[in-house]
């Protein structure tokens, strides 16, 4: 239930869209798809971004989604989804049956992050991992100055409701990678108002300015 | 579609002339059983709603539960009660008769006009009754099978049911993947617990043990073993609830009086309501049918098949799953939908899977539950799409 209001608020809050009414982070996941993929996307939600895969790449999608609600929603859009769990019902996958597997926007909500992107790369060849960078200089502010939890627009919640247990920075990320051994394909960040950060510039930069990240990560050797 | 209403004494003519739909299979064609023998000649009868379309892409075949039979949508012949699924399969409905050719057969063994053990035995003019040999669910599939080639439908849109119905869903995706581009199976399981054997033999046993049974021969020797039947149906139908839906319909509550009685009478509605459900049933039950199809969903263990390996059955399967279980059922609980969603899941088959809060048990699937009508016809819709089907006009 929590995982499919925080992708809602996500969807209705000012998260930026494109004129033809796509959100920006959900285009700038669905870029690093290759055409025709096989994808499982964990934490589904209502479906929008597998609806978008598969107009846009012509995916065989699939996805899993705890809320009753977001399954109803998909399966009656024609999208495979599966009521299910991240932090469990990854262990019932077998190796190497995506292409790509992508945690959208839930990574922050998994009791076990490492475990959930471990079985993303044992299940699939490519994982895509976006999250809300919890080092934002907002938020940082916030802290700082403010002394009590941040609530943005994209993070509305109070802490004593919040689903989002696990947050982290695009550099916490960056050393979780490092620890199990993921190489890092395409890395994207997003500012506030949802367009992407110029590449050539560094990583402290889009730890500070990055609202949200994506990455595109695989298997090491 | 039927008018007339029968006096409940013509239920045995349904067996051999059904008021329906029949197709008679000769000599030359016999249904090969699982037990090893061929059954020859036999018949299969089937209800059809809707119009096949030119391509002959649009047919959905409906299986029905273990009491059920063809009359999904249409006024009983035996009963005169409205068809089982009338709330799901119509004009407008989640299976929208206005857009797909809907085929629901009466299962082998059953006793509404397909070759069962109330049907007469061609070689004794007698009816079968015990002489009728043990048939499995795949048994009935394959006869359905022989159905859509008497009436020239290569590819199945969709096959849809529930219970005793999902098992014979799972096992047309698991023969013939080819023929079935998607799938219904809801609060459906691959195999028949112990427990639910359990419960089957004890309605069984009430069966046999009415003297009135003799041994299987009971229309022969002018007799009927109503009160047998009656307990197996009143033991069945508690597992078919739930605690909370028994406690929400009838509670403690008194039939008809203030006091007990302090008697053996029905002082309890729960009492009087299973009574109820006991006796009707017997009017268009057949006890010996009871007997072959309960055997035939014990019998069912589809992993069994493929050398133990569920996700076997389904190794590259083209068909599209929608796998539905209800959250009170303890019959068909919502770990044996999860058990059939892992397994297709780890064969690659394209699977969605939900599951529905109520407190209705397992005969939810039965009942007016919006959440479930709303998945099927959103299934459907994507599926349709897929497959090429012409746009709901709607």
């Amino acid at each position: 239930m929590m995982l499919s209001r925080l992708k809602r608020d996500l969807t209705m809050a000012e998260a930026a869209r494109t004129p033809g009414g796509a959100r920006v982070d959900l285009l700038v996941v669905a870029d690093m798809v290759e055409r025709g993929a096989k994808v499982l996307d964990i934490g589904c939600g209502d479906g929008e971004l597998l609806r978008l895969l598969a107009e846009t790449r012509n995916v065989d999608g699939r996805g899993i989604e705890l809320s009753r609600e977001g399954v109803n929603e998909g399966v009656a859009k024609g999208l495979a989804v599966i009521q299910g769990d991240a932090d469990t019902d990854l262990s019932d996958y077998p190796n190497d049956a995506f292409d790509y597997v992508i945690l959208s926007q839930t990574l922050q909500a998994t009791r076990q992050p490492r475990v959930v992107l471990e079985h993303m790369l044992r299940i699939g060849r490519h994982a895509i991992v976006s999250f809300p960078n919890f080092g934002h200089w907002r938020i940082r502010l916030q802290i700082l100055l403010g002394g009590q939890m941040p609530q943005t627009d994209n993070l509305p919640y109070d802490w004593w409701e919040s689903p989002n247990i696990h947050f982290c920075t695009i550099k916490d990320f960056r050393r979780l990678c490092e620890v199990i051994g993921v190489r890092m394909d395409k890395s994207v960040a997003l500012n506030a108002w949802g367009s992407p950060i110029r590449l050539n510039v560094p990583w402290w930069f889009w730890n500070l300015f990055g609202e949200q990240a994506v990455f595109l990560l695989s298997r090491k050797g | 579609m039927v008018e007339a209403v029968l006096a409940p004494v013509d239920r045995v003519r349904e067996a051999d002339e059904p008021h329906s739909h029949v197709v008679r299979f000769g000599s030359d064609k016999p249904l090969r059983l699982d037990a090893g023998v061929d059954l020859a000649p036999f018949q299969v009868a089937y209800q059809t709603y809707g119009t096949l379309n030119g391509d002959r892409t649009n047919a959905i075949l409906i299986c029905h539960a273990l009491t059920g039979d063809q009359h999904v949508a249409n006024v009983h012949p035996v009963t005169a009660k409205p068809g089982w699924w009338e709330t799901m399969v119509g004009p407008g409905r989640p299976i929208d008769t206005e857009r797909y050719f809907v085929i629901c057969p009466n299962v082998i063994g059953a006793c509404m006009g397909s070759s069962g053990p109330a049907s007469t035995n061609p070689k004794t003019g007698a009816p079968w009754g015990l002489d009728f040999p043990v048939i499995t669910i795949r048994d009935m599939v394959r006869a359905q099978a022989m159905l859509l080639d008497h009436l020239g439908i290569e590819s199945l849109f969709s096959v849809a049911g529930g219970s005793m119905g999902g098992m014979q869903v799972l096992q047309w995706t698991a023969s013939y993947p080819e023929r079935v581009f998607s799938a219904l199976p809801i609060a459906a399981s691959t195999r028949h617990s112990a427990q639910n054997i359990a419960f089957h033999e004890v309605g069984r046993q009430a069966i046999m043990a009415d003297p009135e049974w003799c041994k299987g021969r009971y229309f022969t020797e002018q007799k009927d073993p109503r009160k047998g039947l009656a307990v197996a149906r009143m033991g069945a139908h508690i597992t078919y609830l739930s605690d909370a839906a028994l406690h929400r319909k009838f509670g403690r509550r008194f039939q008809d009086r203030d006091n007990p009685t302090f008697s053996f009478d029905a002082d309890f509605q729960v009492e009087s309501y299973l009574r109820h459900q006991g006796i009707s049933f017997v009017e268009r039950f057949d006890a010996n049918s009871y007997l072959y199809l309960t055997r035939a969903m014990d019998y069912f263990d589809l992993a069994g098949d493929y050398d133990g390996v569920l996700a076997n059955a389904w190794k590259g399967s083209p068909t599209r799953f929608c796998v539905i279980s209800f959250t009170s059922d303890w019959l068909f609980p919502t770990s044996e939908s999860r058990a059939i969603v892992h397994a297709l899941n780890a064969g690659g088959a394209r699977v969605s899977f939900a599951e529905i809060v109520t407190d209705k048990g397992h005969d939810a699937f039965l009942l007016d539950e919006p959440e479930l009508f709303a998945i099927v016809r959103g299934f459907l819709e994507g599926a349709a799409r897929a497959r090429g089907l012409p746009a709901q006009r709607r």
